[in-house]
């Protein structure tokens, strides 16, 4: 299996451990898992602030990169979901709303009958995936060499649960499950913290968090001391964007609570 | 954001969150409204199938709306209730006051309406002379406090009890300093009920209207509605046109989810259903359009008029809760109205699709499963393509774009941006800095994930 790793650009940057995790983790599981040199972004910041038109050279560079993968897996729920919405090939054709959601191969479809099929860049709303996700649904990973012993609270990024359905919402009357969840209890010593608000969001918000300012920190604020009053010493989520957010606000309150994305977890030996 | 005078959501939410127990204060009292409405929607097991079907009728009635709205008026005619058409906001404000001018009347009561506060109804009344009072508790706050109601629903949420004691007492002549719940009540009680003997003029709001038998259903927890109606001599009800459904028995699906929705009641304490003027009574009923037809022309938009106003997106969403309903400055604000009111005005408006961080609660709660955070997507979209971004923002995006479309262009500004962050910390840790003004920036690492993979593993 040949997984194209996806690593978001500001993880890129900013947590290159986020991106060694990810693709320690996957090896671990027997993937062959191959990074592009060349990639850089999905588009999402652009698209998200109104500029979707501009984004065709994120999304040629993306199909460029990634359409020879049997997977593209990535750390990042947001972008993960950025891509299934919104991927489009370079004459602007979309793959059918329907598809975005669709966990088996698109190409199988009737409904994709005249999109060309095997390795075809109109594939990749089909074959991309969250880490997690990936890890649970098609790894179909039951136990793990990983311990952390720590009390963790789990922050559920929005577009991960509620887009990519990584897990129930509280919105919504339905049995619930949680991905995510699922993996952290097969790592040793760690003490999942329950939450006031299971599922409310950080703020972050992407280019929300500057034009914003007010809410978005307040919102980042109100989620930390939620943590924090459920004695979490590590906050974790499948979104590095909400914790970039979440360690801004921590550091600026000099709070011992320290941040790890799930990737970091699920690969600790600690 | 916008362009013009106003200020925006974002400087309004920033000087709402001056004061920052009060934003606590709102936020809690909204989040226990949205509890109360889970512990509600769990109670019915049933709950996903009934917005599911409320959302296909309302489907329905899009699709066919020229068509009810026909059949609607034919009927109501029939029962004896007067229709009116109301192109815009300010034809609906003159027909209100021509009815009121062939009685020679200058004082009426109205129910809860959300129409009219988009209409404006009560200042232009009011410039021509005519005494409106809101029946609604939380609407007569409002109103004698001189300000646009906050929230659907609950209008004078962002006031806390001593506020409007100290309101009843200057209006009212409470004595000062009382602000005990049950005694400001009373004391509402009694002035709105000498305004209820003495008006002959009611306007009431419209819930819902049946297109098969010419009814209108007004839902309210405090009876005014009926008050107001039952002694006046003319009853005008205004409604805005999407507030059909085709059929009697689609009521009770409305019904089930809307107070459940909004405050999580089982139902409504009063759903009054308005057929036929009674013996000596006028009723008149104005169905107003106000840019509905625009907004149902407007594909990726139209299923927003699918909206009951439960406001549950309101109580749900993270942003409303912490920047209170004045930050919208429009009639409807919230998420819902981050998504109606672009089209009634969009330069104005151009800043609310993007007062959102796009969570997604608000269509998950929504009853009638109107996709409002994709349309705030798209929102922000047209407003970008039809120029309403501010010249700053195209710039930082054009930039942006250039650099993450080249990966060489990439490569080197990661590291040079971080080398910067490392070697001259003050270039990004400054008050020009929106990030850091009250967020830490992250530890910029020697190496990317990029620089490592090439050492370590080619």
């Amino acid at each position: 299996m040949r997984v194209g790793l996806f690593i978001p650009c500001y993880i890129d940057q900013f947590y290159p451990q986020v991106g060694i995790a990810t693709l320690e983790l996957l090896e671990k599981q027997g993937c062959e898992v191959v990074f592009p040199p060349e990639q850089t972004c999905c588009g999402q910041p652009m698209a998200n602030s109104g500029f979707e038109h501009l984004t065709k050279g994120c999304n040629d560079l993306f199909i460029k990169n990634f359409e020879a993968f049997d997977y593209i897996v990535a750390p990042s729920g947001s972008c993960v979901l950025h891509i299934k919405e919104h991927i489009h090939d370079p004459a602007g054709q979309k793959p059918p709303e329907a598809a975005s959601s669709d966990r088996t191969d698109i190409s199988a479809l009737p409904e994709f009958a005249n999109f060309p099929t095997a390795n075809s860049r109109h594939n990749i709303p089909g074959k991309i995936f969250e880490l997690v996700e990936f890890l649970t649904d098609v790894l179909k990973v039951d136990k793990l060499e990983a311990s952390f012993p720590y009390k963790v609270g789990l922050h559920q990024s929005c577009h991960g649960q509620r887009g990519l359905k990584l897990a129930q919402m509280s919105e919504l009357m339905a049995p619930p499950f949680s991905k995510p969840q699922q993996l952290l209890n097969l790592v040793k010593g760690l003490q999942l913290v329950e939450l006031d608000r299971k599922d409310e969001c950080c703020g972050f918000g992407g280019t929300f968090c500057v034009f914003e300012e007010a809410i978005s920190v307040k919102m980042g604020k109100d989620r930390v001391a939620d943590h924090i009053r459920h004695e979490a010493e590590v906050i974790t989520a499948s979104d590095m964007s909400c914790l970039m957010h979440l360690e801004g606000i921590l550091r600026r309150q000099q709070s011992k609570v320290q941040i790890k994305h799930i990737a970091e977890i699920l690969n600790a030996r600690l | 954001m916008s362009g013009s005078n106003h200020k925006d959501h974002a400087a309004l939410a920033a000087e709402f969150n001056k004061d920052e127990p009060r934003v606590d204060w709102h936020d809690e009292t909204l989040w226990w409204v949205r509890q109360k409405r889970d512990k509600a929607a769990a109670r019915v097991p049933e709950w996903e199938l009934l917005r599911d079907t409320a959302s296909r009728i309302k489907d329905n009635v899009l699709s066919n709306l020229s068509g009810y709205l026909r059949q609607f008026e034919e009927e109501a005619t029939r029962n004896g209730i007067t229709v009116h058409w109301a192109a815009d906001a300010n034809e609906h404000n003159e027909i209100v006051l021509s009815i009121l001018s062939r009685h020679k009347i200058d004082k009426m009561v109205k129910s809860k309406s959300m129409l009219t506060e988009e209409c404006h109804l009560n200042e232009f009344l009011h410039e021509k002379g005519i005494d409106v009072v809101d029946t609604d508790l939380g609407e007569r706050v409002v109103q004698l406090a001189g300000e646009p109601p906050s929230h659907i629903v609950l209008p004078c949420i962002h006031l806390k009890k001593q506020e409007i004691g100290e309101i009843f007492h200057e209006h009212l002549g409470t004595p000062k300093g009382n602000a005990d719940p049950q005694f400001l009540t009373h004391a509402a009680r009694l002035h709105l009920r000498e305004k209820f003997l003495t008006r002959r003029v009611a306007l009431t709001g419209v819930n819902f209207a049946v297109a098969e038998t010419g009814e209108f259903v007004v839902c309210t927890n405090e009876g005014n509605a009926d008050m107001g109606a039952h002694l006046a001599d003319v009853h005008i009800a205004s409604m805005g046109i999407e507030k059909l459904i085709p059929q009697r028995r689609h009521l009770g699906v409305f019904l089930r989810l809307l107070t459940r929705s909004a405050t999580g009641q089982p139902i409504t304490t009063y759903s009054s259903h308005f057929r036929r003027p009674r013996q000596g009574q006028e009723m008149h009923i104005v169905l107003v359009d106000n840019g509905r037809s625009v907004h149902l022309g407007r594909k990726d938009f139209r299923n927003s008029l699918k909206c009951i106003r439960c406001a549950a997106c309101f109580n749900t969403c993270p942003v409303y809760r912490r920047s209170g309903g004045h930050s919208y400055h429009t009639a409807v604000a919230g998420p819902i109205g981050s998504i109606l009111s672009p089209n009634l005005d969009m330069k104005k408006y151009a800043d609310l699709p993007f007062a959102s961080t796009l969570c997604g609660s608000c269509s998950n709660v929504c009853p009638v499963k109107i996709d409002i955070h994709e349309q705030l997507y798209k929102w922000r979209q047209v407003i970008v393509q039809e120029g309403y971004a501010a010249a700053g923002k195209t710039a930082v995006m054009k930039t942006m774009n250039w650099v993450l479309s080249h990966p060489g262009v990439y490569h080197t500004a990661g590291k040079t941006g971080r080398w910067f962050m490392l070697n001259a910390p003050f270039t990004v840790k400054n008050g020009f800095n929106t990030w850091y003004r009250q967020r830490d920036m992250p530890t910029p690492p020697k190496q990317s994930f990029g620089d490592w993979y090439k050492k370590n593993k080619k």
